[in-house]
């Protein structure tokens, strides 16, 4: 008598990945707070900043600070409650591929962020942002998001599973994670800067694209090669 | 032609400096190790005579001698 | 336990003499061989000793993470020291790098720092990452945890260090000439055998630090064992908690 096969990889990375969004879904704790903070910080920098609405250079280093600040939000729980409740011991026990957690919680992550831009986003066109774009330059604006958000996953989950196991959880999170993503926020901020321009033609320079997309393959590449070291034991 | 340049003399000597001072503190650093090395060293010495004493306890062992004196200049 | 396998101490004399007569050498040519620079003067001497630190601190982070990678392999503690020794070592090159980088933008172009030069901006943020490599290895208890760690992060910081090198290159249009090329491919013959040489010293003094360095771990090691064995106090008992790995004496 055979024992039954064990789940393949991206049967278990469903699994793992469908329980993280039933338990934000149960007990929003981490969208809510994201979502909070990103609303707080508009607040902050209209009155920092001493300004009514902001457009270019300025709009787009308004949208990439929140947005990376609220993200850093979400990489310092990712692995907090699986730590907390024993759900990494029972990862670990499980016949599956450790891959598989990466590539669910890079997917919680990767959700996480974009439900965020979903409300964080328009609520700062209509808070902060003064030229309205045409729909055009919303999905080219969607396109530097969404490129964004794959590599502030990749490496938001590989700085998370580090800070997990540290003591001073929350501050190796933040130094560790701020400049790694300073590649990402350095081109999604130039690449979004004159989509938000008041005047202009709303163009998307494509090397900036293309930056975020080698940053995503080859952090990609590094998490999936590296991610088995820092989940044995 | 080099004469209407600034000199700016005193910018390079302190670059240098900090580069000599970047590795004069690394002297100190490795000062404070040697003489934790030499003091950690000497309990070592101390613990191998008292080992030697303790197996040789005639006091016909005349190798126990020069292990206790220990000392270096 | 068995008598040590590998003494890092060995060949450290003739080292340390090519080191000092290299570097020196490197340092005088540059003083009194190489040709006034034209555009800057008398301060683009700085070049010298700014760049060869630079280029020497980004090898060994380098060098520190292929480290990393064969002890990820390996398991084996002796490259975990290895890498932590190099990391350490660069990042006090990059600091010194920076420092020196500071006073030649004051000295050429009137402002401390300049955040159009991307070689220098990119410099800082890579300091930034790596000065986080031992706060991270400090908040590891577990010993084994933290060598596996701190390779992940030496491994992922290696591959940052381009990928930075390039988005902050492209965020930057280039205003200032470049002397800062690193290939010191637009360098005169003369000025480039002063900078090659200083190169080669400043490399050399980095090995020099590093094996020094990993002798003066490696000694502590055997004391330490050899104390344990004459049933002293254990020193590493009472010391608590590091961020240097723990060495084991062979």
């Amino acid at each position: 008598m055979s024992a039954p096969s064990p789940p393949s990889t991206s049967a278990a990375a469903r699994a793992v990945l469908a329980k993280e969004l039933r338990l934000e879904r149960r007990a929003p704790q981490t969208l809510v707070a994201m979502a909070l903070f990103s609303a707080m910080t508009y607040v902050v920098f209209h009155f920092a900043l001493r300004r009514d609405t902001v457009e270019g250079d300025l709009a787009s280093g308004v949208l990439w600070v929140t947005l990376t600040l609220a993200a850093l939000l979400g990489i310092g729980r990712l692995f907090v409650a699986d730590r907390d409740e024993g759900g990494l011991e029972g990862f670990l026990l499980a016949p599956v591929d450790r891959t598989a957690l990466l590539f669910a919680k890079a997917g919680a992550l990767l959700t996480f962020l974009v439900a965020l831009e979903l409300v964080a986003v328009p609520l700062f066109a209509v808070l902060l942002l003064g030229p309205t774009p045409g729909p055009g330059t919303w999905l080219r604006l969607l396109a530097v998001l969404l490129l964004a958000d794959v590599g502030v996953a990749v490496v938001g989950t590989l700085v998370a599973a580090i800070a997990v196991q540290t003591r001073a959880r929350d501050l190796i999170t933040s130094i560790l994670a701020l400049p790694l993503l300073l590649p990402v926020v350095i081109a999604a901020a130039r690449a979004s800067a004159p989509l938000l321009a008041l005047h202009g033609d709303h163009a998307l320079t494509g090397r900036w694209p293309a930056v975020l997309g080698l940053y995503d393959l080859v952090f990609g590449l590094l998490a999936y090669a590296l991610f088995d070291f820092l989940v044995e034991d | 032609m080099s004469d209407k340049l600034p000199t700016n003399g005193g910018y390079v000597a302190a670059a240098y400096l900090v580069f000599l001072a970047v590795l004069l503190v690394y002297f100190a650093i490795m000062a404070t190790r040697a003489s934790r090395l030499e003091r950690e060293l000497s309990e070592v010495n101390r613990l191998v005579d008292e080992a030697v004493e303790g197996t040789t306890a005639d006091p016909a062992a005349p190798d126990a001698e020069p292990v206790s004196t220990g000392g270096e200049a | 336990m068995p008598t040590s396998r590998k003494l890092y101490g060995t060949r450290l004399r003739v080292l340390s003499i090519l080191t000092a007569v290299v570097l020196t050498g490197g340092f005088a040519l540059a003083a009194f061989y190489a040709p006034i620079e034209a555009d800057q003067g008398f301060s683009q001497k700085i070049f010298y000793l700014h760049v060869p630190l630079a280029i020497v601190s980004l090898c060994g982070f380098i060098f520190g993470g292929i480290c990393a990678i064969q002890y990820l392999r390996t398991n084996d503690p002796r490259h975990d020291l290895r890498a932590y020794t190099a990391i350490h070592q660069s990042l006090i090159f990059c600091a010194a790098a920076l420092v020196t980088g500071s006073i030649w933008a004051k000295a050429a172009w009137g402002q401390w720092w300049v955040w159009d030069e991307p070689t220098l901006v990119s410099f800082l943020i890579v300091f930034l990452l790596y000065a986080t490599y031992q706060p991270l290895r400090f908040s590891i208890e577990d010993p084994e945890k933290q060598s596996r760690y701190a390779a992940v992060f030496a491994i992922v910081a290696g591959a940052f260090v381009p990928l930075n090198f390039l988005a902050v290159r492209l965020a930057n249009p280039l205003i200032h000439p470049r002397v800062l090329n690193s290939s010191g491919g637009s360098l005169p013959g003369d000025m480039k055998v002063a900078f090659y040489t200083c190169v080669v010293g400043m490399a050399l003094l980095f090995v020099t630090l590093w094996k020094y360095e990993m002798t003066a771990k490696h000694n502590r090691a055997q004391l330490r064992s050899l104390k344990r064995k004459l049933g002293g106090p254990d020193a590493a008992a009472i010391r608590g908690r590091s961020a240097a790995p723990r060495v084991s004496a062979s």
